[in-house]
């Protein structure tokens, strides 16, 4: 799962897509998400590491983290696989 | 190019729908180490270009096109005794035809241009859009062109509804049923006259290509952009130039398959499976035009430069992100300017 590497991330929040135009804002927590996405990490390393930082049950965060990701694809935000 | 230049230009209707030639002579005007006389053609009194200051030094009324190519030349003789234009840049759909049927008359005078042929002109008219589709493998939605309301009800009901109602120029709408077809129709039919097109109707996003093909199959320059703001005429209000390789690739493909000569506009939709489809081919600038020198492609320039026989070389590349927001202004003149090109037909 490798988030679209055209998209220009700033350390705000703010991206942009160049291929379509589109740009969003990401509050704090989706732009972790994104910026951990960018590394590589998968999404049970992502869900593990949400739930240290905030203290909460990881399979939760793990069930709301794909449902992030089913709206980043839809927004055609993630790598062709 | 060490000569000032003197070029000629329409489209001069800074409006709500605007026409291509302020941004034309923007593009012109802030072309670093070229001097530019703009000489600006207008069709009526109170085109805003006329005043604008710092867009056009001298400006000539025209004959519509509608009065034929007789009363167009019997104005450029006049034009020619009194300046000396090297370049004409015809910005409108309607006066196209007219151009291209002058040019060697034009050229042999002094004045060129760098026009698409006559062949290339009607074959994308957009009541020919299905065939010229068939022919150089570009996907084009459905078309057809209608006279009366009985073939507008047959091809209504072969293609289904919604679908969009065109003019042959200008102006569209999408009907949702026979009833707003029919009322389509007759407003646009009454404005413009015939034919009317009927065209199948493909939701999506709206994105615009605005380019110049050398007329040998290479593209000199094309500039993808996204309408972000559409207004009630279907508008651009607002913009920004992207990047998708898919967009460069069609583009490129029309070029090469048309031999396209000149300036051009695709206007493309993208469906929800992320297809591109030509809706529209326009034989000329974009009012959009100037976020094309914007982002790195000096259009009108490249345009200008090869009307005067000289070699330009494809630009490789523009930056995305680059976005335009139209804005009104409001200009204030006196009204002896006003008096002075009303009645004598230039200034």
């Amino acid at each position: 799962m490798k988030i679209n590497p055209n998209l220009a991330i700033n350390d705000t929040g703010f991206a942009f897509d160049p291929m379509t135009g589109h740009s969003y804002t990401l509050n704090s927590v989706a732009l972790e998400i994104v910026q951990r996405l960018k590394q590589g990490q998968t999404e049970e390393e992502i869900a593990t590491g949400l739930a240290d930082e905030f203290d909460a049950d990881p399979v939760i965060i793990l069930k709301d983290l794909l449902d992030f990701i089913e709206i980043l694809r839809n927004y055609e935000l993630l790598e062709h696989e | 190019m060490n000569k000032t230049l003197h070029i000629a230009l329409s489209g001069l209707n800074a409006i709500d729908s605007p026409g291509p030639g302020v941004p034309v002579a923007r593009g012109l005007r802030e072309a670093s180490g070229f001097d530019f006389k703009i000489i600006g053609l207008a069709y009526e009194n109170l085109e805003p270009g006329i005043y604008m200051p710092g867009i056009a030094d001298k400006v000539f009324i025209m004959p519509y096109p509608s009065e034929g190519i007789a009363a167009l030349k019997e104005r450029w003789e006049y034009i020619l005794s009194v300046s000396k234009p090297d370049v004409v840049i015809p910005n409108y759909d309607a006066e196209l035809l007219p151009y291209i049927r002058l040019n060697q008359w034009l050229k042999e005078k002094g004045v060129a241009s760098f026009l698409p042929t006559e062949e290339q002109f009607e074959e994308r008219q957009k009541y020919r859009l299905t065939e010229f589709g068939e022919k150089y493998n570009i996907p084009v939605p459905e078309s057809h062109s209608v006279n009366n309301l009985s073939e507008l009800a047959e091809k209504g009901k072969h293609l289904g509804y919604p679908l969009v109602v065109k003019g042959k120029f200008y102006e569209a709408g999408i009907a949702r049923s026979p009833q707003e077809a029919e009322d389509w129709f007759l407003k646009i039919s009454h404005k413009w006259g015939f034919p009317i097109i009927v065209q199948k109707y493909i939701k999506g996003e709206e994105f615009n290509v605005a380019g110049l093909g050398d007329g040998n199959g290479e593209t000199i320059a094309a500039v993808a952009m996204r309408k972000q703001y559409i207004t009630d005429k279907g508008k651009a209000w607002g913009g920004i130039t992207v990047t998708d390789p898919r967009i460069m690739e069609l583009t490129r493909h029309f070029v090469t398959k048309t031999q396209w000569r000149g300036p051009f506009e695709l206007e493309l939709m993208k469906d929800a499976r992320g297809d591109f489809h030509v809706m529209e081919i326009n034989p000329r600038m974009p009012a959009w035009i100037y976020l094309a020198v914007a982002a790195g492609q000096n259009i009108p320039l490249a345009t200008t430069q090869l009307a005067h026989g000289e070699e330009v070389k494809p630009m490789p590349s523009y930056e995305p992100g680059i976005m335009f927001i139209r804005y009104s202004w409001d200009l204030i003149t006196h009204v002896s300017s006003f008096q002075e090109f009303s009645m004598k037909g230039e200034r």
